[in-house]
Formats: structure tokens, sequence, C-alpha cells
């Protein structure tokens, strides 16, 4: 790693350096694709984002895909239900490596105003690994513009090699994500134990 | 007098450097791909990923089923409107200045596609559901297994 005042002494004499990595990362942070895919009001603002007003373009993540294949980022935009669960894990099992995920609005992260509802998901992230939570019900473009600032500047800081590098680059960490299943009830398991556990509440007198 | 075998290999010599430099460009990027992906983007495959629908659903059933092809029929039956109109929409727009011999000919015409189409009507093909006593055309169509 060069050291930052010679780098910047370099600058000035018009000497340019970089490394793989940050180079590497800078391609991958400006071409951020989407999964075309809307659950609730959540997406009329993410189509509002992508729109000229709000124009999301400008960090080259304009190109929303219709197919998991192509996508590299899930925008999970409104109320998982139970019903959809299933098929919103395993189109983020679909997406190739690497793969990012932001939760849009109260419900995506929470199940947000249907939280006791017994047919809403109380939060994605149950089930899969989730980079930036939006609050908002539902978030302004300009809350979503600030998520995907947010995962740029996660991606800037993602190692190519050493032990802190990312989940897609340890070939021994999963890409997929068990699928939940219908019951009788509820979702089976109703949360992946790996992924999420209850937070743990202490009650005390003191 | 005629170049010699040798000579006209070598004025060919720049057009193999120039394959040879085309194949490089082509393959050079190819390979640097390959090499990264084996180094920085470990492959994960697995039964989601590899699964070929890609809805979210899951697929069920065979792609190899038998459906009902009863649709071509009411694309014949749509000829019959179809000529209908192209013969009569130039005929109504002269329609005052021809004689009852014209009319007379194109009362035939209509007779004849309105026959067909009684036709078809009468052996049931304008019945989707189908009508098994009546619909011969479709007996071997019947005769296949239904659909889910």
């Amino acid at each position: 790693m060069m050291d930052a005042g010679l780098k910047s002494e370099l600058q000035k004499q018009g000497v340019f350096t970089t490394t793989l990595e940050s180079l590497y990362n800078w391609g991958r942070r400006n071409s951020i694709w989407p999964l075309q895919f809307g659950l609730a009001c959540c997406a009329i603002e993410m189509i509002a984002t992508t729109m000229a007003r709000y124009d999301l373009a400008r960090f080259g993540a304009e190109v929303f895909r219709p197919s998991p294949r192509q996508a590299d980022l899930m925008i999970v935009a409104g109320t998982v239900t139970k019903k959809m669960a299933p098929q919103v894990v395993r189109l983020y099992n679909q997406m190739a490596e690497p793969k990012y995920v932001i939760a849009m609005g109260a419900c995506a992260i929470s199940g947000g105003p249907f939280k006791q509802g017994y047919n809403v998901l109380k939060g994605i992230d149950r089930f899969i690994p989730v980079d930036v939570h939006i609050p908002g019900c539902p978030p302004r473009p300009e809350a979503l513009i600030h998520a995907f600032m947010t995962l740029q500047q996660q991606i800037a800081a993602q190692e190519l090699t050493g032990p802190r590098r990312p989940r897609h680059l340890q070939p021994e960490l999963p890409s997929e994500f068990p699928v939940p299943r219908y019951g009788d009830h509820d979702l089976v398991p109703p949360k992946n134990p790996d992924r999420w556990t209850a937070p743990a509440i202490s009650r005390s007198n003191s | 007098m005629s170049p010699t075998p040798a000579e006209v290999s070598s004025n060919y010599l720049p057009v193999l450097g120039l394959a040879v430099a085309a194949a490089l460009c082509a393959c050079t990027p190819l390979w640097l791909g390959r090499l990264w992906a084996r180094y920085f983007s470990p492959g994960k495959p697995g039964a989601d990923k590899l699964a070929t629908y890609e809805c979210g659903l899951e697929s069920k059933g065979d792609a190899w089923i038998h459906f009902k092809s009863g649709y071509y029929l009411y694309a014949i039956i749509f000829l019959i409107f179809d000529v209908e109109a192209v013969f009569l929409l130039p005929f109504a727009v002269i329609f005052t200045g021809l004689g009852a011999g014209a009319f007379v000919s194109l009362l035939v015409f209509l007779l004849l596609l309105a026959a067909g189409l009684l036709w078809a009507w009468r052996k049931g093909i304008l019945n989707w559901a189908g009508d098994p006593a009546r619909a011969s055309f479709r007996g071997e169509l019947s005769a296949l297994p239904p659909l889910d």
C-alpha cells in the first residue's frame, strides 16, 4: 500500500497511482445494476428515483435488470408478505455474486405498520443478509439515493485479499440461503437462525 | 515474370501478423477475465442458482406437455371476415355507381362465405369448451389427457 502523502505529492506532479483493488471497486460501485421488482408502495418511490427528476443514472445504477442472473443489487421495496418471502429469497439465491441488498422502507426492515399482522414478514433480514436499511414509509427518493451512496462506500472499502475480505470472495461461505416454505401457520422456518436472532430483552427493576 | 512461392509468402506475412494480433486481442481479455475469476470470484453454484426458471417461483411439471391447439380453427374462421372486409369496403365506396349485376355477384360472394361460417358453426368449432358429440374435428384433440 502506498503512502498517502507520497500519493498526493505524485498527483501534484501529474502522476496518478492506484491499486488494482481500488480500481476494481471503483468499477463495481459505479455499475450497480438493481433487480427490477417492487413489492408495494415503496416501489413507486424507487421508480421515481430512476426517473429524470432524481436520475439514478448519475450513480451508474439505472440499468434495472429483469433477470436475477444479471443483477448485482436487490432493492426490497415494500411489504414482504409471507406469501412472497420464499420468492424473494429464491431470487436472491439466483443472483450472481457479488450481490447486495437494500431493505427499503419500514416494511422491508421490520414489517412496518403491518408488524403485528399475521401475514407479513417482520423484516427481510430474517432470511437474507441486508447491506443497507432505509427507514421511512415510504422513504423519499433522496433516501434511496443516500442508500446507494452508502452501498457505494461499502463496496469501495471491500478488500480483495486477506481475512477481512467480503463473503463473496470466501469460497467456504454460502451464496445461497435456505428458502422458507409455507407451513400450517407460518413460514417454516420463521427465520434463518444463522442470519437473525431475536434481540434479547433484559428486564430488571433497577 | 510471375513471383516465386517464397515471394508470395513474404508478401502475405503482414496479413499473418495481423491475424495473430487480432486473435490475441480477442483472446487476451477472455483469458484475463478467467484469471481474475480464478482468484477473485470463486464460483458458488447451488440448486437455486442453477435452476432454469428465474421468476422466483419453482418450476413444476414438465415442459413437454400436450396443449390444446384448437386456436388455429379460430384463425381460419377469422379469414372469412377478413376477406369479406377486403372486398366489401371498396364495394361500399363505389356502391351507387354499380349496376344490379355487381350487387348480385357480391351477394353470392357473401352467401358463400356465410355458408362456410355456418358449416363451421354446425361442426361445433365456435364452441371453445367443445361439444364432444358434435366436434368431429376435434376427435383427436379431446382424446388427449386433460391439463392441470
